[in-house]
């Protein structure tokens, strides 16, 4: 009988998984559908991108700061080598533009801002807000769900951009200004080697995409939590991985489709 | 609706952001060094370009002065043909050298313009007639071992 209750189980697993990623594209599809109130009623929106940009701000300007410090030490370990240190603008800035600026900034995005996001709304489902609202004929897709999306999409962008230019003063600080690599052939490099179209617009348009998937993911696990304060807990954790995974397997996705042999 | 110190913020971190952004595009990426608009085209073909790429450098006495635009086979002639457009302001005699170098012993490829004596001036859209292929490492190679082959004998 053991054998039949543990089939049942993983039948169980697969079919509520399945029913999940239906009710999550559904949810998606919605959100999208019902944003229009939070461009009419911008202000919502603006209150949004406060609680999920503007309080992000000191973690992102930080750790964009030590990340660029420790890639200008650790290329300069490398580049020294092989006696081209003067290299290490290029390698700072590529690195951060393409790639550590949208993945690091929208991890910690994910975890700073999408918790909040989902224990937010969890909250407000455990306290049936979200079924009063319904009550008194107010859609919380449009006045809940909609502007947290928007404003969340909207922020990670900017987010990165503060995150990369960072970094790039940061390396800039530790390769120039610490270490004493020459200031000149560290930002003309930098500039022969970055090209706006190709490296720091494919960075935008990364953030973006990850800026979609964590707050659809975060108002998701926040919309479909259990009324109960382990079932937001768990929730607010199941946030944090899906979305840290969703970010890096988007990654590897768009990095094949944008910088793909050349 | 009235206006609130939370917009203030909001706005501040907007404007931040987009501050960042042409931060990156104009002092890390290479929008502010190069502008299209002003430019001329020149063409030159080489029997062998090596590793030359597309957006590669073209210098004169070590300044920066255009981009490769354009690379591809010339059918008829069997030659590459490279396609250049230079900055409005530096005009080139008509007998140009353009050679093919490399910056470092492993660096990337770019082209060089030797300016010769000639008092008429490189049009748009003209052919730089004298020009010198790139340095085959194999070819260079193959050559010293030949050498090396003919001397003990």
């Amino acid at each position: 009988m053991a054998i039949v209750s543990s089939l049942r189980g993983i039948g169980t697993r697969v079919v509520n998984g399945v029913w999940r990623i239906g009710f999550g594209s559904r949810f998606f599809l919605m959100t999208l559908l019902y944003s229009g109130a939070s461009f009419r009623r911008f202000h919502l929106t603006v209150k949004e991108m406060f609680s999920s940009g503007v309080m992000s701000l000191i973690i992102i300007l930080v750790a964009g700061m030590f990340v660029g410090m420790v890639l200008g030490l650790q290329g300069y370990e490398t580049l020294k080598r092989y006696g081209s240190e003067s290299a290490l603008g290029t390698l700072v800035a590529l690195s951060l533009v393409r790639e550590l600026g949208p993945v690091l900034a929208a991890l910690l995005f994910a975890s700073r801002a999408g918790s909040a996001m989902t224990a937010e709304i969890g909250l407000m489902k455990a306290t049936e807000q979200i079924s009063a609202m319904e009550m008194m004929a107010v859609n919380p897709i449009a006045r809940v769900v909609a502007p947290r999306f928007w404003g969340g999409v909207i922020s990670l962008p900017l987010l990165t951009a503060m995150f990369s230019s960072m970094g790039v003063f940061g390396g800039y600080v530790v390769g120039v200004v610490l270490i004493g690599v020459d200031e000149g052939s560290f930002w003309s490099q930098m500039q022969a080697a970055v090209d706006f179209q190709h490296d720091v617009l494919n960075g935008v348009l990364k953030s973006f995409v990850f800026g979609v998937a964590v707050t659809t993911i975060a108002l998701f696990e926040g919309y479909d939590a259990p009324p109960t304060a382990e079932g937001v807990s768990g929730a607010t954790t199941r946030t944090v991985v899906q979305s840290s995974l969703a970010i890096l397997i988007l990654d590897f996705i768009l990095t094949a489709f944008m910088f793909r042999g050349d | 609706m009235e206006r609130t110190t939370l917009d203030l913020w909001v706005g501040m971190f907007v404007v931040a952001g987009i501050g960042a952004l042409v931060v990156l595009a104009m002092k890390v990426g290479n929008l502010s060094t190069y502008n299209v608009s002003e430019s001329y085209q020149l063409q030159a073909y080489f029997s062998n370009i090596g590793g030359l790429k597309p957006k590669a450098s073209i210098k004169s006495a070590g300044v920066l002065v255009g981009r490769v635009t354009e690379i591809n086979l010339d059918t008829e002639r069997y030659e590459a043909k490279v396609v250049m457009s230079i900055d409005r302001r530096y005009q080139f005699p008509k007998d140009t050298f353009a050679n093919i170098l490399t910056s470092g012993l492993l660096g990337e490829q770019y082209i060089g313009l030797a300016p010769g004596g000639d008092a008429e001036m490189l049009k748009g859209g003209e052919v730089i007639k004298k020009t010198q292929s790139a340095v085959v490492l194999e070819d260079l190679i193959g050559k010293f071992l030949y050498n090396k082959a003919e001397g003990s004998k």
